[in-house]
């Protein structure tokens, strides 16, 4: 691999980093150039990344732009900074760099407080995530992996809501104690193999594979390992039943926070189990597929389920997730190429328009300062261009086809379809959650967007309503006073719904634009998972007793 | 055909850029701009696909495959052997569909010209409507169940949009509106799962899901003339080398024939080891439930009355002539299947003709205008699906399009209704009382009630005429259009039970000529109601017969009503200049065991007479004024006084589903998400069990456990230490010679031990 | 020929003979200076043993580092003193008995 190539990962971990110090080192009265500067940093980043994916070579299945350099070493554990993408990475990658651009555009206009601080760790936990994809060391995937946690914490206890110290707490604690199981299970890898670099392991314990042998010793510890691992991105997922810090972090962040915490953060987990469980145990994998199949569709109908009766919009959003990630779960678990893929454009779909209901929940709640779902109503009639963009959001969401979310839930139910380790009723209850989908996000829709227009009672003639106790509690009946007359007072109107700044508009139409690109022509997307795929489930199928395809005799 | 198929994708774009540039360009646009762009896109793409079906019979009426430009596949993965292209098909059936969906449409687009005029969002309305027709385009377009699947969750997203077009109206209008729209989109949804699940099984059966492969030839057996293809036609499709070579990739069609002629071929799911022929019949199943809920059939019909609360060329576009009968499209698209799964056929035979007649019945009780036509379509589907279930393709496309013809009629003619009695309306306030706007007024003015109506037939006499010419076709009087398509289902369902054997063929027959007599009894009902008799309100006194632009529409489609049966004209019936199954012949190129009938002429009178029957009961009970002094339905007066009721109750169908399954639903939801996720799981397990618990485990470490014991240890320890201090402190005096001493003493000390052992060598010695 | 040469034994007796005076001054004397003195005795006393064994060995090492304590005693020498003298401003005593502060 020619050297220019081989730094092309680590520019683009390093990019946000490198963006943090002048950030860190502005000289103060010059605040107000501070986000300019976290803008233009992810921007680069996302420009660095998509570099990265040009010049990807889709045909080859391993690593590629491998960086490696020996960091140090203390009695048998080698340590090295080693990173490097492959098809499943990659594409996450350019997800990172291309949710955290949005995010920083949303907090243009609505991040006043602690400003310099707030980017310095928006950047930080920007790095901190293309990390946890790029690394390919255990030990430096796992530093990556802590140092993920502490940005949030940070963005979440400092800029969230009314009860950000506890969600953080909960948020912080919930995820170290995942870690630390993980953490035994690297430092018994790391003993076991000689080394902490990913690659190796993995060789050595295909290499087992392939002549019917174990890498591991006889007994529990294979699933021990699982477990410990399993575990800690089970909790980051999260799946059913370890959600409950989920709905905390996400009501509690400011809306960036909670746009990266969904957009990626929760991505970490699916991609850590994909990599990690799936590519270091993959016997045990197949054994036990079908009960986290289970776990995951019980995520899908749970998550739908308890969405459907929020009253506050952004819980109901949080709680989406659970059930979007079941699905990604259960593309995972279904351990095909199909699965995989599906599940890997899923992440990004996932980060796409959720990240987008986010950034739409944030952009109302900027203007009314409550999330309550009966606080609003007939907003379509007057923000038409946000209601029309916010109706495409929901809707990729949903799963309409030709959007993106549409081609990630297909592949996925199509691969836990034709899994042998899973299979119809999988496939029955998971495809009843996409009917459930509609039901809550359209209940969302449908109470916020349309309706008869809710003009939000004013507290003293500025729009600037802090008080949300009045407001939601407006019935249908409350415009009799005002007569038959069709039209709204379109001061107050623009009052309480100041119409949408150029910064939000951006933020909303690239969302828009990707959910339809991913919708209407997967096929790159695909191709560059393709091999990596591919050659994963190959790996895996090898473990799959009896036959190994649906076919028909 | 290969150049002339190669314009299909046009006919999907025209709509989607009509509608993109009215929504980009609609804000600077006049009304008759918005107009003309969206009604000349329909009309654009209603005259290629004319082109495209005229020139069908040049290359022998071959169905081509066709490759979009740039959106060469969609779904293509490779390690998974997943191809799903973005592939349109062009053939009789689809261009079939194209037809009515494009001409129906640009009929229906030009009349809302008119009747949307002066709405607020006009714009967009148009805009809607016309990604409607491009999303049914692909519909039926579509090479492949995926690509069908993304025109079906398309029209389900734009009825949803149209449904809830005044989601804004007062008085919780609105929200009624906009809550239909969401069930309208959540009942489909339910479909869809069918539909999905469908999808599924036939990938992992088949490996693909494609319908055809370019260049493949349709299976089954075909009947009528063979067609002998000009040579100019094979030389133009040998250019482009697909036609001529032997296909062995085939698609889900020609490899389930395939299969199941050498039979004995058994499908492994996972757990599952199934014959061929069940896992076509679970297939078509799963696809039924898809087709009740597009097509509003039995269970999952109670959508579409609601969808009423769309503007009315919605639901004469969306809900009465083209999106619902997306089912009936989809069970013909997949006869092969349907015709392997006898008992799924039976099962759709049973849905249809049932739903025809609960449908028809609860149409007789209804009150508001477009509600009653809403149930009569409900009924019709139930023909159309009764029909495709007895293996009638032809004869459910043929009453599909002839339905579309006069339900359109019907609905356009309801909503000219519905628009001349608010004018009334209107008018009849600002001359009766000036001054107070009449905002006292304690009900809203329903101008859909047809209790507010009366005597319109003068007032109105075009839209008068054709509504009649409507209702006729749609009793299935002879010779309108209806009654040529409605005879060949009844046909199909007598030779189901009487050729065939068919136990559901009898039942279907005794349920839709049931079915039929209700037709025709609600709808002169309303022909009564609406138009006969007196004026009962001002507004409707008021009434205005509507423009041009709505009235021309009517009567194109006055006339297609009338003249729609000689698509189809059975055998044994000879009209001059016409052929005879000009439809079912057409259809065969494309529809594999599509048969033609022989005209019964018994059936044919039986079910004249029983419709004209029908008519001469209503028009006897409902003259010469249809509502008693109570302004109560006369028979109300009679002693069928129970059966009106329930009728007018919707049977409690939409009751019973919401105590059945949206209550509980609801509440399971509540439950969840209150009791089970917070409470319970966010709540109590995590703060008491987990944070308690390991602040209790805490709290007895820090108290018995360390400041109890640990601490405890070591206090004792400082004492210790403490005491022990306060004795050696003697030993500091602070004096310099003390310290000076001791260290003399110590130095001598370790010399002496140095010297021990030479001293004791010394001693030794 | 070489000068006769005296014992070594000489040597060391008197160094003890010194450094025995040095102890015992400053355990007995009370003047701070005085036991100031005693220390330098004490030190000039085991000067005097290297030197000695310095000779004895023929090792340059022994008188170097007699110079080296030489030096090192004229620096303590001024610190103490300065440190005696900065006691005396303070305390207006330099009897070391009344200096007890360190007292347990």
């Amino acid at each position: 691999m020619e050297p220019k190539s081989e730094l092309l990962v680590t520019l683009t971990l390093f990019m946000p980093l490198i963006g943090v110090i002048p950030i860190l080192f502005l000289t103060r009265g010059r605040e107000a150039r501070i986000k300019w500067y976290a803008l233009g940093f992810s921007l680069l980043t996302l420009g660095a990344s998509l570099v990265l994916m040009f010049s990807f070579d889709s045909s080859k299945a391993g690593m590629q732009f491998e960086h490696l350099w020996e960091w140090f070493q203390f009695g048998n554990f080698k340590v090295s900074y080693y990173v490097g993408v492959d098809g499943l990475s990659l594409l996450l990658v350019v997800l990172t760099g291309f949710i955290m651009p949005l995010a920083i555009l949303f907090s243009l206009d609505h991040v006043k407080e602690r400003v310099r601080l707030y980017y310095a760790f928006l950047l930080l936990l920007e790095f901190a995530m293309i990390g946890v994809f790029v690394a390919q060391d255990l030990f430096l995937f796992y530093v990556f992996w802590e140092v993920s946690l502490v940005p949030m914490y940070f963005i979440v206890g400092i800029w969230g809501g009314e009860q950000r110290i506890y969600a953080a707490v909960k948020f912080f604690l919930y995820t170290m104690a995942g870690s630390i199981l993980m953490l035994l299970a690297i430092l018994w890898m790391g003993n076991h193999f000689g080394t902490f670099n990913v690659q190796e392991i993995m060789s050595a314990i295909q290499a087992a594979g392939a002549t019917n042998q174990s890498a591991f010793p006889v007994g529990p510890t294979e699933l021990l390992l699982f477990l410990g691992f399993f575990i800690a991105f089970a909790i980051k997922v999260p799946i059913w039943p370890l959600h409950s810090w989920l709905p905390d972090a996400h009501v509690q962040a400011p809306t960036a926070g909670s746009v990266i915490l969904a957009g990626v953060l929760l991505k970490l987990g699916t991609y850590g189990l994909l990599r990690f469980c799936i590519g270091f145990f993959p016997k045990v994998s197949v054994d036990v597929a079908p009960i986290v199949a289970v776990l995951a569709v019980i995520g899908i109908i749970y998550g739908a389920w308890v969405s459907y009766a929020q009253t506050d919009v952004k819980k109901l959003v949080a709680y989406s997730s659970i059930s979007h990630l079941g699905f990604v779960v259960l593309g995972i678990f279904a351990l095909n190429s199909a699965g995989f893929q599906g599940a890997t454009l899923q992440m990004i779909n996932h980060g796409i328009s959720t990240g987008g209901l986010f950034l739409l929940v944030g952009m109302l709640y900027e203007r009314r300062h409550t999330k309550d779902i009966n606080a609003f109503g007939g907003i379509w009639k007057v923000l038409p261009v946000f209601s029309g963009l916010s109706l495409v959001i929901a809707l990729s969401s949903m799963g309409l086809p030709g959007l993106n979310g549409f081609v990630g839930e297909f592949t996925i139910l199509l691969g836990a379809f034709g899994s042998p380790v899973l299979g119809f009723w999988f496939t029955l209850f998971a495809t009843a959650g996409v009917i459930m989908a509609a039901v809550y996000l359209l209940y969302m829709w449908n109470k916020v967007f349309m309706g008869e227009y809710k003009q939000p009672a004013e507290a003293h003639g500025h729009g600037e309503a802090h008080g949300e106790s009045h407001e939601g509690h407006g019935d249908a009946h409350g415009h009799d006073d005002h007569g038959h007359g069709d039209e709204v007072d379109m001061e107050a109107v623009k009052r309480a719904y100041p119409p949408l700044s150029w910064n939000e508009a951006t933020a909303l139409i690239v969302v828009v634009i990707a959910a339809l690109v991913i919708g209407l022509y997967p096929r790159p997307f695909f191709g560059y998972m393709d091999a990596s795929a591919g050659a994963l489930a190959a790996e895996v199928q090898r473990y799959v007793p009896g036959q190994t395809t649906v076919v028909q005799e | 055909m290969e150049n002339f198929a190669s314009l299909v994708p046009l006919v999907i774009l025209i709509p989607f850029t009509g509608s993109l540039i009215n929504l980009f360009l609609g804000r600077y646009l006049n009304e008759r701009m918005i107009g003309t762009v969206a009604s000349g896109a329909a009309g654009i793409a209603f005259v290629i696909a004319a082109t495209m079906t005229f020139a069908m019979p040049r290359f022998g009426y071959e169905g081509v495959v066709v490759n979009p430009p740039i959106l060469d596949s969609w779904l293509y993965i490779p390690s998974a052997a997943l191809n799903i292209p973005w592939q349109l098909r062009v053939d009789t059936l689809s261009l079939t569909m194209m037809l009515v969906v494009t001409g129906v449409g640009t009929l229906i687009h030009i009349y809302a010209i008119g009747y949307m005029h002066g709405d607020s969002r006009f714009a967009r309305f148009f805009v809607y409507l016309n990604l409607f027709l491009g999303f049914m385009l692909i519909l039926v377009t579509g090479n492949n169940l995926l690509v069908t699947f993304v025109g079906w969750e398309g029209v389900g997203l734009c009825s949803f949009l149209l449904i809830g077009f005044w989601f804004d109206k007062k008085h919780g209008v609105g929200w009624k509106n906009s809550n239909a729209a969401r069930k309208a989109f959540i009942v489909n949804r339910v479909g869809d799962f069918g539909f999905l699940m469908a999808i599924f099984l036939t990938f992992w059966t088949f490996g693909t899901l494609d319908y055809y492969k370019p260049g493949e030839h349709i299976p089954g057996p075909v009947h009528g003339e063979t067609v002998t293809i000009e040579p100019g036609a094979v030389a133009s499709s040998d250019t482009h080398g697909a036609s001529t070579e032997t296909v062995t990739d085939k698609g889900i069609f020609g490899k389930a024939e395939d299969l199941l002629a050498e039979g004995g071929h058994i499908v492994h799911f996972g757990p599952f080891s199934l014959s061929l022929e069940a896992v076509l019949t679970i297939i078509t199943l799963f696809m039924i439930l898809g087709v009740t809920g597009k097509s509003a059939q039995i269970p999952l019909f109670v959508w579409l009355p609601d969808a009423m609360a769309g503007p009315t060329p919605v639901s004469a576009l969306i809900h009465a002539a083209t999106m619902v009968t997306a089912g009936i499209y989809l069970i013909t698209r997949n006869s092969v299947f349907f015709h392997a799964a006898p008992l799924s056929s039976a099962v759709v035979t049973l849905v249809g003709a049932v739903t025809a007649l609960i449908a028809g019945f609860i149409a007789v009780g209804q009150w508001d205008i477009k509600r009653v036509l809403a149930y009569s379509t409900v009924s019709q589907l139930g023909f159309m699906v009764a029909a495709v279930g007895l293996g009638g393709y032809a004869a459910g496309m043929f009453h599909l399009v002839t339905h579309a013809f006069f339900k359109a009629l019907l609905f356009l003619g309801s909503g000219s209704v519905i628009h001349a009695v608010e004018h009334g309306h209107h008018h009849a306030h600002a001359h009766g009382d000036h001054g107070d706007q009449g905002h006292e007024e304690e009900t809203p003015f329903d101008p859909q009630d047809m209790r507010n109506m009366g005597g319109l037939a003068r007032k109105m006499p075009i839209t008068f005429w054709t509504y009649l010419i409507g209702t006729l076709a749609l009793a299935g009087i002879i010779p309108l259009a209806g009654f040529w398509s409605k005879d060949e289902i009844l046909g199909k369902a007598f030779n189901g039970g009487f050729n065939d054997g068919k136990i559901e063929g009898f039942i279907a027959l005794g349920l839709l000529i049931v079915a039929a007599a209700f037709t025709a009894f609600y709808m002169w009902r309303q022909i009564r109601l609406v138009f006969l008799g007196k004026p009962r309100t001002a507004a409707a006194e008021h009434a205005p017969e509507n423009g041009a632009l709505m009235t021309f529409p009517l009567v194109v489609l006055a006339v297609l009503s009338v003249l729609g049966g000689l698509l189809n004209i059975p055998l044994g019936v000879n009209i001059p200049l016409v052929p005879n199954e000009i439809l079912t012949l057409w259809l065969e190129h494309s529809v594999p065991y599509t048969k033609g009938l022989e005209f019964n002429f018994l059936l044919a009178v039986t079910a004249t007479v029983i419709a004209v029957a029908a008519i001469f009961v209503a028009d006897r009970l409902y003259s010469p004024e249809p509502l008693t002094k109570t302004g109560k339905d006369k028979l109300e007066a009679t002693g069928l006084r129970a059966y009106f009721r329930l009728a007018n109750a919707k049977l409690y169908w939409d009751e019973t589903y919401f105590r059945l399954l949206e209550n509980p639903y609801n509440r399971l939801s509540k439950w969840l998400a209150n009791v089970v996720d917070w409470d319970w799981w966010h709540d109590r397990f995590h703060n008491n069990v987990i944070r308690d618990t390991f602040n209790r485990l805490a709290g007895f470490l820090a108290n018995p456990v360390d400041r109890g014991a640990i601490d405890k240890a070591f206090l004792r320890l400082g004492d210790a230490v403490a005491a022990i201090g306060g004795r050696l402190r003697g030993l500091q005096t602070g004096y310099i010679r003390t310290y000076v001493f001791t260290m003399l003493v110590g130095a001598l000390i370790v010399i002496f031990l140095i010297l021990l052992p030479l001293l004791r060598q010394a001693v030794g010695r | 020929m070489q000068p006769p040469t005296v014992p070594v034994e000489n040597f060391i007796i008197l160094s003890a003979v010194l450094f025995i005076m040095g102890i015992l001054g400053v355990l007995v004397r009370r003047n701070a200076i005085m036991i100031f003195m005693s220390v330098e005795l004490m030190l000039n006393a085991s000067n005097l043993a290297l030197v000695a064994f310095a000779r004895q060995w023929g090792d340059m090492g022994g008188q170097m580092t007699v110079f080296f304590v030489i030096s090192i005693a004229a620096a303590e020498v001024a610190v103490g003193l300065a440190l005696i003298v900065a006691i005396f401003k303070t305390k207006k005593t330099i009897d070391i008995d009344e200096l007890n502060t360190l007292k347990g």
